[in-house]
């Protein structure tokens, strides 16, 4: 059993409705320091309510939620200090551009001047960015714009990261780079929690949670899954499972 | 203090780049200005007016050309048919009859009095009371010409006559337009500072940026700091803009003190920016918006006093527009410029604002949320 001193996600019993409708109906996981959590469901299974909910985004109906360390019902703003989020809408702005953006949003964590100018320096060539830093995001393709959206919720070395459909819509080149520096943050010791419809990048995970109808059928990793389920790789698992119901 | 700096220099950025900005703050003043101020005229002119003279006296022409000699008339018809001159009303093409009956002259001489008939078209009440107005003017004018000049110059010294010198103070020469232009420039202030507020804040819901805000642990009040800032500036400069185009084009008077107009702007136009901030956490999207300030604006506009005096209004209305901004920004302005009243003179409205403003931002701050 892994120490719970290092989890930093603990769930217990989360239920969120919106009147009569369950849209989280008893979750209880646990998310350790360090690893990549898939957390996969289909369309409508609530995986974007939890993560708005373990974001400070939105309140739980009830159950007992604790991010970084923290309550999410008394100490919201605390645990914002802690976790980076980059959301399944394009969160960048788009009138600014790219160094307007990094400087921005590094600016309200309130890291010191200098270090920004310099990270962005570092960052900006690790993207191979340099030479369109000035531009307006609005004229970068889509793939670009989702990794430095990925850079900028990392920037201020969150202990965690929240990334919800992070891959939707980009090419299997750009969403190969995207695991890649997925994998590079996770040796810094950034937990990730990341949703996804692509099976293939559910493989890249350590853990795999599949929701189904706001429940959590199975929480594995990927491996013990495809041989509890017999099958030969995660698409098969996910489709056994939610086509239970 | 250095978030808000940070997130101030993204303001102006992002305001002065949107391409739709520059007009609104330049090009709308110009035109609202020019053509709202002559448009939304008090003053009547070209009154078409039928005459129906069935005496055909001499008399009958004198009255006649008392009219023919003002220049708020214009006879379009002369006729001695009644039923045409009624044809022509109902198709709008007069504005009013003076009916004159074949026993004008004779009761005028014989009797000493006669009778008139005017007929005026009053789907719109005040353009029917103005014309009854000029009418009265003209009609009373040819009565004493012609008492003079029955009973000649001599008699009528013994007569007693009340003549009333009316003195107009604050505006002598009547000129309405400056009376407008006040009122238009409070209107286009309080537009440009509540509009471009609460759009600019729903439009960051719409992109879903505000989200991305929200998980940051930026505290809300930094958030709307800078939000509110940026158009509490160009709504003053506005105001500022708006002063000087009035001085160029309409020699507005500034009476008062400019400098305690723009202190009463500053407090109004946090009220303004308050209920900016209120409406948008009302709506999700730009168009709710819309409707919802549409409403608020047209309300507030028409309650203000901006054609008809507040004082006028029944005393629900009166009390309704307690809570209307715009009705203590209009009295305000039109005191300190066209009357040049001090701050004792409007230290009620000030006061008054300054409570309007602080409850209106608790309310719009305690409102917003960061958490659903």
């Amino acid at each position: 059993m892994i120490d719970s001193d290092t989890d930093v996600i603990r769930v217990r019993e989360l239920v969120k409705k919106f009147g009569s409708f369950v849209a989280n109906d008893r979750l209880s996981f646990r998310v350790h320091k360090g690893e990549i959590f898939g957390f996969l469901g289909a369309n409508g299974a609530g995986k974007t309510t939890t993560i708005r909910i373990l974001c400070g985004l939105s309140y739980p109906t009830s159950g007992e939620i604790e991010v970084a360390g923290h309550d999410v019902y008394t100490q919201r703003e605390r645990i914002k200090r802690k976790i980076g989020y980059m959301s399944q809408k394009f969160s960048l702005y788009e009138d600014l551009t790219v160094s307007e953006n990094i400087r921005l949003y590094a600016g309200i964590y309130g890291l010191d001047r200098r270090y920004i100018l310099q990270r962005e320096k570092q960052l900006l060539q690790q993207l191979g960015l340099q030479d369109i830093q000035n531009q307006f995001i609005r004229k970068i393709p889509l793939g670009w714009k989702q990794k430095l959206a990925f850079s900028v919720a990392v920037f201020h070395k969150p202990a965690i990261v929240f990334l919800d459909e992070p891959t939707g819509g980009v090419d299997p080149i750009t969403r190969r780079q995207f695991w890649e520096m997925i994998h590079e943050v996770t040796r810094e010791g950034i937990t990730v929690f990341v949703t996804t419809h692509y099976m293939d990048e559910a493989e890249y995970c350590d853990r795999v949670s599949i929701m189904v109808d706001g429940r959590i059928e199975a929480l594995e990793p990927p491996a013990v899954l495809k041989e509890r389920y017999n099958c030969g790789d995660m698409n098969e698992v996910f489709i056994k499972l939610a086509r239970k119901q | 203090m250095r978030i808000i700096y940070t997130l101030l220099v993204k303001e102006f950025k992002q305001i002065f780049r949107n391409r739709f900005m520059l007009p609104v703050i330049f090009v709308i003043p110009l035109v609202q200005m020019i053509i709202l101020t002559y448009a939304a005229s008090l003053e009547m002119k070209d009154i078409k007016m039928a005459v129906v003279d069935q005496d055909h006296s001499t008399a009958s022409r004198l009255l006649v050309s008392s009219f023919t000699g003002s220049p708020f008339f214009r006879i379009t018809l002369q006729t001695g048919d009644d039923r045409e001159a009624t044809r022509w009303l109902h198709r709008d093409k007069v504005d009013v009859i003076l009916h004159v009956k074949d026993d004008f002259e004779k009761g005028l001489f014989r009797e000493g009095s006669a009778d008139l008939q005017l007929v005026i078209n009053a789907i719109n009440a005040t353009e029917a009371g103005l014309i009854q107005a000029y009418c009265t003017r003209i009609i009373t004018g040819f009565n004493s010409q012609l008492r003079t000049g029955l009973s000649g110059p001599e008699s009528s010294a013994g007569m007693p006559s009340l003549e009333i010198i009316p003195a107009f103070w604050y505006n002598p020469e009547f000129d309405y337009k400056i009376y407008m232009f006040c009122g238009i420039l409070v209107i286009l202030v309080t537009l440009i500072g509540m509009l471009l507020t609460a759009l600019n804040l729903v439009r960051e819901k719409e992109m879903g940026t505000t989200e991305q805000i929200n998980v940051t642990p930026i505290r809300k009040t930094h958030f709307i700091i800078a939000k509110l800032l940026p158009f509490w500036i160009i709504a003053l400069f506005e105001l500022g803009f708006g002063l000087i185009l009035g001085r160029l084009l309409y020699d507005l008077p500034i009476v008062g003190s400019p400098l305690l107009l723009f202190l009463f702007a500053a407090i109004y136009l946090l009220a303004v920016l308050g209920i900016g901030l209120f409406l948008s956490t009302m709506s999700h999207t730009q168009q709710q918006l819309m409707f919802m300030s549409f409403f608020f604006m047209v309300t507030f506009i028409l309650m203000s006093g901006v054609f008809t005096p507040t004082e006028s209004m029944p005393d629900w209305a009166q009390e309704m527009n307690r809570v209307n901004p715009l009705a203590y920004f209009m009295r305000v302005i039109r005191m300190i410029l066209l009357k040049g009243s001090g701050f004792r003179d409007i230290s009620r409205e000030f006061f008054s604002m300054l409570v309007y403003a602080s409850t209106i931002l608790t309310l719009a701050v305690v409102s917003y949320r960061k958490t659903t």
